[in-house]
């Protein structure tokens, strides 16, 4: 049982810094920290995460009723190809569907580019006959007697791990089974991921690379969480360890050790989750997320407090942030475009004279040419630096020492000098080139979801975020930004607001006039049954809740449009409503209907939540306080492109209610938040710093 | 201090990035298979002058140039004094748009205080024009169905309704016909404002300053790439396998201190058939074979590509006059780079990879009319590229198209067909010191015993894709139905039977170096994998069996 004094603890293992986060009973954040990461050995950094946190809050281990961690390790896994020799079964007739993918080259006129690799080489590709079709009927059995010589295959390959994938093993997943007991009897201990499990989506090539992807990590994440789980349990701590996944929820230990792909990206989601309670807290209803970090910027469109979903991401792309040039990795995930912009991204001009930024990041070693530790290149930061924004001193609670000189240096030399301007012009110039590549990726990216960014609310936050959100709104034609309390350690507090969760995607292919009602819903009594299982492992008290969506389109279309469906049983009088709903929102989408087209239905989606904590009640906005700066400072002001002074304020000293005006800094431990001349500020009844664009001062 | 160019690289980045917004705005509202599977769309911005500044990167190189001349054409045809706020002009023409009916032009002027200081234009693949559909079939254009010439589609935000009805009248497929032109609008449209918004936020009057820094940088950066090569001028002659008789395409290309001139004289003339290609296509594809090799960073605008020059005799199939019939001039529009680089190749034998399938093979079915569940799949399939000097070809893979794969799962789903297999052809790569890419062996019959059609216009089926420097070819494309029965010819109309397979083979791409070159390692490593025979391995490549 929880008591009043209880505690909450999020973990979030980054590639550079572990950020830990605890809360109070009542959601209230009670003490924060960012640690590095210790790559060799994870939990080191989490345990002194852990150890520092609960000194600051004075609590003991006893009172921690909740964990919930995410980490970058199974990420990083795929990417640093570190993964377990995978071997794939699939259909006979098809030992190609990894090499064979869509046909289709990355980059138009790459004529010397490569395919990306997926991990699994032909080699390693083996079949077995067997064949289901799409309407769930066998049209040949499963060709047992081929088994022994599969295992003595798997057997002289060395597999560490069986990724296999049969044609329409959504639909009918019986010889997938089988197979896995038949192998599993030869092989005992055999890892074995099957696809129906793993991803139940019509689409071999997807299916079969999320399938690998899965394989590919098993063995390492579970030794890993066994081993987290042993440390944390020696040290003290007596509740269950929840893991965060990528579709922003939260999943048991055991369920990660199975299905650890949804583990990857769990850190960026833990910000999108974030953005949404606070968008819940504040009634904003059509909110931008903007998480800049060091190496990159995330941004995700939330609307009506939900981030918006996908069921559809790419891996370790082999060039970075090109669509395509990755495995695609189908599981439910928060929808977010990731860029290679942040402060450690690495700026040069090339042979046609363009400044080009990222996405090559400098780090955290050597970093940036202000860090002093060795880094050349002028980065974002460096840019940031050069123009005054950062104060030296007070970088990243100080721990770091900034040297301006060498930020200006290495502008000039890399910068100034090929395009012949000074440092402080390069500096100005990088800026504007990084935060127009920003505002184009969320312009762009809510043009792919059919919606617009103009009246929306950015909340920034990540260790860049609230220092360039004034720059990129303006040019994305937004005007309002919220940049939230502990911004710098975003991704671990959005981790104490998810909810246990578990969601499936599932195929079946349908037109809308010829929907089977009763097959329907014996589909869903089963994805309901086995999403329940497993949240009830995680939540066993509390009611749960239920979200059905369809994927409907127009017959012929390529683009699906995501309907909600009541939580309930389908009736035969649905099937109007659907119809209404999809033309509801298509019509919103595209402005028009197209009447007499008919509609199909490929997938159907059910999500299974806990209840998430409560929100806090909202507090009052207090009256206006005109506050008065700590210092004025010369910084470049980036509208007018000169330098001006701006006040300087510290965020912990501004009471609530403070009003202010830019050009203004206001700096906390973790990031420093930049009003532009054409923003003011005002903080609210939550501490919320709110800042609003005056059309009046725009250039 | 002031500020430096860096402000215009911003606004150009943002118009490269307006483009791109356009163009994933229509690909998501189109109905055309077409536009989904090949991003077979455009969007450009341009100056007051008719200058193009960006053009989005799409699926198909189809549209390069192809856009930047129509829209010159169309601000030449219509006096710019008369434009007004809200006016957009269209045409269909496929001497002025993009090569056959198919393709819509849009074109609207972007006004600034009161005077047009730029263009928007989009392009996109509509589903049915009339006439006797998509195929070669047509004697003529014609034949082909409905060509609107250049007109004004709305006026001053009205459009124009009896334009439009004409085209729906005129399609078997109305509905989609006339959502794909009000998308074409839409798209027009935004990219209008998205302009308009960008000169408010940059305090800017006119277009000009920024169009002389796009142009003349991208131009000076072509120009300096073109300085770097050999001059002079090659010869290449490609032969393809035409309709019922080959043809063959001549190319000379002309490398002079400050441009490229290809020339297709010597190309045989058009046929009866609707397979000509329009200079305007021709040359989309050629000049972008082209820009792969010479300043493929630059982005494309009038400074790149006016170096960049192509010519033909009148007549001939890749200079194709009204009114020739054009439906499936992409057939050997995709051949054009393979002939480009038999010139290229001589000149820079390091960077031009060996001849690849190059042309898609599409596998169009449909049931026949007595079937009582109707249905048509466009189902798209590629061969092997071209090996290039350091790297074997892609197997299975779209070149110069970028147009994606079928999946099997997707297509069972909604049409009665059952794929037995679909896996790479074993030795189809041409051998060479680098191996060309494999084609690959697909399987499929009738799922419920009902006969279908099938519509055939690929390549490659006489002439197999060439090697290079002594490299071998690849292996040419075979169809058949039934694994016992008579070899197809690339093109025409046939009936699959209901208990028989269509065994459909993809070329392979050629090679690239002697073959006996290639290093043992790689070539057992091929073995093992499967790619190449032991006999082959053997025989070819003189390793040990």
């Amino acid at each position: 049982m929880t008591t009043a004094d209880d505690v909450r603890l999020a973990i979030d293992i980054g590639g550079t810094f572990t950020d830990t986060v605890l809360i109070d009973a009542k959601s209230n954040v009670v003490a924060t920290t960012k640690t590095a990461t210790t790559p060799h050995e994870p939990a080191f950094g989490a345990l002194e995460g852990a150890r520092i946190v609960l000194e600051k809050a004075n609590v003991g281990w006893h009172q921690v009723a909740g964990f919930i961690h995410g980490t970058t390790l199974a990420t990083n896994a795929l990417i640093e190809r570190r993964g377990a020799r995978v071997v794939t079964v699939t259909t006979a007739g098809f030992r190609d569907i990894l090499e064979i993918a869509y046909e289709r080259r990355y980059s138009q006129y790459a004529i010397n580019l490569e395919k990306p690799d997926l991990l699994v080489p032909r080699t390693h590709a083996l079949t077995i006959g067997g064949r289901m079709d799409a309407q769930e009927h066998e049209r040949h059995p499963l060709d047992e007697a081929a088994v022994d010589a599969l295992a003595e295959e798997l057997r002289a390959l060395q597999a560490e791990a069986v990724a296999v994938c049969l044609l329409h093993a959504y639909a009918n997943p019986a010889h997938e089974a089988r197979l896995r007991a038949l192998l599993v009897q030869r092989l005992p201990g055999l890892v074995v991921s099957l696809s129906h499990e793993v991803s139940p989506e019509a689409r071999e090539f997807d299916r079969l690379c999320t399938t690998i992807a899965n394989a590919y990590i098993q063995p390492l994440m579970a030794s890993y969480l066994a081993k987290f789980q042993l440390q944390f349990a020696s040290e003290g701590l007596a509740c269950p360890i929840l893991m965060m996944t990528a579709g922003g929820g939260m999943t048991t230990l055991d369920a990660a050790a199975r299905l650890p792909i949804r583990l990857v990206e769990s850190g960026p989601a833990g910000g999108a989750i974030l953005a949404a309670r606070i968008a819940a807290e504040t009634s904003e209803a059509e909110v931008l997320s903007f998480d800049m970090g060091g190496t990159t910027a995330k941004l995700c469109l939330i609307d009506n407090f939900r981030p918006q979903n996908a069921r559809k991401f790419e891996i370790s792309r082999a060039e970075r942030f090109v669509k395509g040039s990755g495995m695609p990795v189908r599981i439910p995930v928060i929808e977010m475009i990731e860029i290679g912009a942040g402060g450690g991204s690495i700026a040069s001009v090339d042979w046609l004279g363009r400044l080009q930024v990222g996405p090559e990041s400098a780090g955290s070693d050597p970093g940036p040419a202000a860090f002093g530790k060795g880094g050349e290149a002028p980065t974002v930061t460096d840019a940031d630096v050069a123009q005054g924004l950062i104060e030296p001193g007070r970088f990243a609670e100080g721990r770091l020492n900034i040297d301006r000189g060498a930020a200006e240096a290495a502008l000039a030399k890399h910068i100034g000098a090929p395009l012949g301007v000074d440092a402080l012009a390069a500096a100005f110039g990088l800026s504007e080139i990084v935060d127009e590549n920003m505002a184009s990726a969320g312009r762009m990216h809510a043009v792919e979801s059919g919606k617009d960014l103009g009246a929306r609310v950015m909340i920034a936050f990540g260790g860049n975020g609230p220092l360039h959100a004034t720059r990129v709104a303006r040019r994305a034609q937004v005007r309002r930004i919220l940049i939230p309390r502990d911004p710098g350690v975003g991704s671990a507090v959005g981790f104490l607001y998810a909810p246990v969760s578990f969601e499936i995607v599932r195929s079946r292919y349908s037109l809308l006039d010829k929907l089977d009602i009763d097959g329907l819903n014996r589909f869903f009594a089963d994805i309901v049954k086995e999403a329940e299982d497993l949240v009830r492992t995680g939540a066993p008290q509390g009611a749960l809740t239920q979200r059905r969506t369809a994927f409907m389109r127009y017959h012929g279309q390529g683009h699906e449009i995501e309907i909600e469906l009541p939580a309930r049983p389908m009736e035969a009088s649905d099937v109007a409503f659907l119809q209404a709903a999809f033309e509801a929102e298509y019509s919103r989408q595209f402005s028009r209907i197209v009447p007499g087209m008919s509609i199909e239905i490929l997938n159907w989606a059910l999500s299974v939540s806990s209840p998430a904590p409560a929100l806090q009640a909202a507090a009052p906005l207090p009256p206006p306080t005109p506050v008065k700066p700590r210092e004025t400072r010369d910084i470049l002001c980036d509208v007018a492109g000169t330098l001006k002074p701006a006040a300087v304020f510290d965020r912990e000293e501004l009471p609530l209610g403070a009003t202010l005006r830019g050009p203004a800094l206001i700096i906390e431990p973790q990031t420093t938040t930049l009003v532009s001349a054409d923003f003011s500020a005002r903080v609210d009844g939550q501490g919320n710093i709110w800042l609003t664009g005056d059309p009046e001062e725009r250039p | 201090m002031t500020i430096p160019d860096t402000r215009l690289q911003v606004m150009w980045n943002r118009l490269l990035a307006v483009v791109e917004e356009q163009g994933q705005a229509l690909i998501r509202a189109a109905f055309s298979p077409i536009v989904r599977e090949c991003g077979d769309i455009s969007a450009g911005i341009f100056d007051a002058s008719g200058r193009m500044l960006a053009q989005a990167v799409t699926g198909t190189p189809g549209h390069i140039n192809t856009m930047a001349e129509a829209v010159k054409t169309l601000r030449a045809r219509f006096p710019v004094a008369e434009m007004r706020p809200g006016d957009i002009y269209m045409t269909n023409d496929p001497w002025i748009a993009s090569g056959h009916l198919n393709d819509f032009l849009l074109m609207m002027p972007v006004f600034h205080s009161g005077s047009v200081i730029g263009f928007t234009s989009c392009t996109s693949h509509l589903v049915d024009l009339g006439g006797l559909g998509m195929g070669p079939e047509g004697a003529d254009i014609y034949d082909e169905g409905l060509l609107i010439p250049p007109c004004k589609l709305v006026s001053e935000g009205v459009v124009n309704a009896l334009l439009l009805d004409i085209v729906k009248a005129n399609s078997r497929e109305p509905i989609a016909n006339e959502g794909d032109i009000y998308a074409l609008i839409a798209c027009c449209e935004a990219g209008a404002t998205r302009l308009h918004q960008m000169m408010l936020e940059f305090g800017l009057d006119d277009l000009d300053a920024l169009a002389d820094h796009i142009i003349e940088t991208s131009r000076r950066g072509t120009l300096a790439a073109i300085a770097a090569l050999p001059k002079g001028t090659w010869r290449s002659v490609l032969t393809v396998d035409g309709y019922d008789a080959e043809i063959d395409l001549h190319a000379a290309l002309t490398i002079a201190d400050d441009h490229l001139l290809l020339d297709f004289a010597g190309t045989d003339p058009c046929v009866s058939k609707g397979i000509n290609v329009p200079l305007n296509y021709a040359t989309a594809y050629s000049v972008f074979a082209l820009r792969c090799i010479i300043g493929p960073d630059i982005p494309n605008n009038a400074g790149s590509l006016e170096p960049f020059r192509v010519t033909g005799p009148k007549g001939c199939i890749l200079n194709a006059q009204a009114p020739a019939p054009v439906a499936m001039r992409h057939t050997l529009g995709q051949m054009t780079p393979d002939l480009v680089y038999g010139c290229l190749s001589q000149a820079l034998p390091d960077l031009v990879p060996a001849e690849g399938a190059s042309c898609m093979y599409d596998l169009p079915m449909r049931n026949v009319p007595e079937a009582s569940d109707p249905f048509a799949l466009e189902l798209v399939f590629n061969g092997g590229t071209g090996a290039r000097k350091q790297l074997d070809g892609l197997s299975a893979t779209a070149f110069p198209s970028g147009v994606w794969g079928s999946q099997i799962e997707t297509t069972e789903a909604v049409a009665p067909v059952l794929f037995h297999r679909r896996e790479l052809r074993m030795d189809s790569g041409g051998p060479g010191r680098t191996r060309g890419g494999l084609g690959q062996h697909i399987e499929v019959s009738s799922a419920d015993g009902q006969d279908i059609l099938l519509f055939l216009s690929v390549e490659r089926v006489r002439n197999a894709a060439k090697g290079r420097h002594g490299g071998g070819d690849g292996a040419s494309g075979r169809i058949r139905i039934g694994h016992d029965g008579p070899d197809l010819p690339s093109k025409g109309e046939f009936r699959i039977p209901g208990d028989k397979t269509l065994v459909f083979e993809t070329p392979g791409g050629g090679g690239f170096g002697p073959p006996q070159e290639r290093d043992t390692k790689t070539v057992e490593n091929d073995v093992a994998a499967g790619l190449v025979s032991a006999h082959a391995a053997k025989s070819i490549y003189g390793g040990q069996e």
